[in-house]
């Protein structure tokens, strides 16, 4: 549906270079990135706010590279909504309607108006906003507000949707509607949605692809499942938010489960971001193991995602032995509640497992105790460093 | 007994009201000066004007007296009503588009509002006098500048249109590009973005800048005296009562024209601040 092929420009302080990729129809893809990756001049390229410094960008098939925005039929969300303040509520989504308006003759205009107005109604009720129909944009509140953008948005009946950190500004709440919304509407009406954000949990749940950005450049595509479990570089990890990351060398590879002497937590060179406050305890005495295929003296990065780590009080309790790998006694450092029924347990060692709340209350879990981390090696993942 | 306490209270309440409002009181009697500057030219015409109402409504009835008016008021119209027009697409340009050389072009735009006007008159004069580079060939069309109405407006337009380019400018500037390209996306074209949206989101600034305009072209004396002393513009007609006959003579005229000129300017600020807000 669309296609960017080496697209590459600068524009004031933000660039982006050579950018490949494909958007299938119907799909929801999200661009996930760090503020000022060049996500926003990405969306405002496909949209045609600006025209790529080189490359091309094809939408169905055909060359839009330098089409003007009002021929591509294409609709725009942006994080500040852009309602148009002098216009009511209906008059903004019937904008587009109207840009498109032929009719010269006083019955045809007529018919017209009428049409514009049946359209209008049928999006408002779409968002559940027939309501707010006159009134101002000032009035309305953020999450209100959005949905007006959306509507007016969807009211030319586009093919494709660019929403650039739609959900950003909003409150909790309003975030988890409208994250509804725009799904039920990628699923039901079948329009193609890409979607910019910096925040990897709403990339998680939207996205049936996701293109990580870094630096004006697209580093990896893939399935949430993809990205988020076997991130290819290290930086991409950390930003996606995984938790436990250590450094090491790998001592034995037997049929390609590696076994991994770890020398400390964190990135090997950086300055390393989760367990850096428990890292003495980890290093030089702990081994991990991992399904990889690095093997004897290959130095690695392990990456272990906080939600793959199962905690138990003692093997016995877990059930004897299992097939998990790897079973690390730890002490519990601290518990933190992360909302929506989850709690965050960091040991003193630097593992971050995320458990259930209910679960902690069960096994009676304070900070203090000792306890067994227990994650098989097909959780932990293998970067080369 | 009982009010003495009561004053001595309130006194106390205001000197701590003086104490946090500081800033204001020193402002305040800074620039009362200003205002009190103001107040006290016009105060004191109109006041003496009102010992002498006789001469004032001779004034009024006066037929050169509201004819020169009528000229100067039209004429500023005009200038405004052209500048409105070449002026808002330079304005938009300059608001959005950066190229090499803008400077320059914003420098042009602000240099009547940086020479004297006499000098403006003199500049003017020597382009459309009737042997002028352009008053020749315009001449021979028909159209002549020099002691003709149209050289009164090509003054006027001269000294005001920056106040107006400057304050469209400023309009367009405010107006957030991502509307522009939300209409874009929306189907309308430029031309239809710029009319339903850019223009609207502009029109406070606009409408000001207009008013400004105007009220400056309507000021307009030395260049106007230069290049079209003749239709007589009220300033004109004014300067000429006062050399002539004096102050007496003068001062009516002059009392006439700034109530005319203040009413106008007060109407237009007020529907300038009705048509800002409806659209808010």
């Amino acid at each position: 549906m669309i296609e960017l092929r080496g697209v590459s420009k600068r524009w004031r302080e933000f660039s982006i270079k050579n950018i490949n990729l494909e958007v299938k129809k119907g799909e929801y893809f999200v661009i996930l990135g760090p503020t000022g990756a060049g996500k926003t001049l990405l969306l405002e390229l496909i949209a045609g706010f600006h025209f790529p410094d080189e490359g091309k960008i094809l939408i169905d098939g055909r060359d839009m590279t330098f089409s003007p925005p009002e021929e591509r039929n294409i609709g725009f969300i942006y994080q500040d909504y852009m309602l148009f303040p002098h216009l009511t509520v209906e008059r903004n989504i019937a904008f587009g309607l109207r840009a498109r308006q032929r009719g010269r003759f006083k019955r045809e205009r007529r018919e017209r108006r009428e049409e514009i107005a049946r359209k209008v109604k049928e999006v408002l009720r779409m968002l559940g906003i027939e309501h707010l129909a006159k009134r101002r944009p000032a009035t309305l509140s953020g999450g209100e507000q959005q949905k007006v953008a959306i509507a007016r948005a969807l009211a030319i009946e586009p093919r494709i949707l660019l929403l650039d950190e739609p959900l950003s500004a909003l409150d909790m709440r309003t975030r988890e509607q409208l994250r509804e919304d725009l799904r039920r509407l990628n699923r039901e009406k079948g329009i193609t949605m890409v979607h910019v954000t910096h925040d990897q949990t709403e990339a998680a749940m939207l996205a049936d692809r996701i293109a990580v950005m870094m630096r004006g450049r697209i580093v990896q595509i893939g399935t949430p499942r993809e990205i988020f479990s076997r991130p290819v570089s290290a930086e991409i990890a950390e930003f996606v938010g995984v938790e436990n990351i250590f450094s090491g060398v790998v001592v034995r590879n037997k049929g390609g489960l590696a076994e991994i002497k770890i020398a400390s937590a964190g990135l090997a060179g950086s300055a390393g971001l989760a367990g850096s406050a428990g890292s003495a305890a980890f290093s030089g005495s702990e081994t991990i193991f991992a399904v990889s295929k690095h093997g004897e003296g290959t130095a690695v990065n392990v990456f272990v995602r906080p939600e793959d780590i199962i905690l138990a009080k003692s093997i016995q309790d877990f059930g004897g032995s299992s097939s998990a790998r790897n079973v690390i006694r730890c002490e519990i450092e601290r518990i933190t509640s992360v909302g929506s029924g989850l709690v965050r347990v960091r040991m003193r060692n630097g593992l971050v497992a995320l458990v259930t709340a209910h679960a902690v209350e069960e096994l009676r879990l304070r900070e203090g105790d000792e306890v067994l981390a227990i994650f098989k090696a097909s959780a932990a993942h293998t970067i080369k460093t | 007994m009982l009010s003495e306490e009561v004053l001595s209270v309130f006194a106390v309440l205001a000197l701590r009201r003086l104490k946090r409002e500081k800033i204001f009181i020193l402002s305040l009697f800074l620039g009362i000066f200003l205002i009190t500057f103001v107040c006290i030219a016009l105060g004191n015409m109109f006041y003496t004007q009102a010992r002498d109402i006789s001469a004032l409504i001779e004034a009024a009835k006066d037929i050169n007296v509201l004819e020169a008016i009528w000229i100067s008021i039209s004429a500023a119209s005009t200038a405004t009503l052209i500048a409105f027009i070449f002026g808002t697409p330079l304005a938009y340009f300059l608001a959005r588009k950066e190229f090499f050389g803008k400077s320059v072009i914003e420098g042009i735009v602000d240099v009547p509002l940086m020479i004297p006007h006499i000098v403006a008159g003199i500049a003017l004069y020597a382009v459309f006098m009737r042997y002028g580079v352009l008053g020749a060939p315009l001449q021979r069309l028909g159209l002549a500048f020099q002691d003709a109405f149209a050289g009164i407006v090509v003054a006027m337009l001269f000294v005001s249109f920056p106040f107006f380019v400057d304050a469209a400018k400023e309009g367009f500037k405010q107006v957030d590009p991502r509307f522009e390209n939300v209409a874009r996306s929306l189907g309308a074209s430029q031309l239809r973005t710029f009319f339903e949206v850019s223009f609207p989101l502009a029109s406070p600034s606009i409408i000001s800048g207009a008013i400004m305009c105007w009220g400056r072209a309507i000021s307009e004396f030395s260049a106007v005296l230069v290049l079209a002393s003749f239709p007589r513009s009220a300033p004109v007609l004014i300067y000429e009562r006062f050399t002539s006959y004096g102050l007496k003579a003068a001062m009516p005229v002059a009392v006439l024209l700034i109530s005319i000129c203040l009413l106008i300017f007060v109407l237009l600020r007020l529907l300038g601040t009705k048509a800002g807000s409806s659209k808010k």
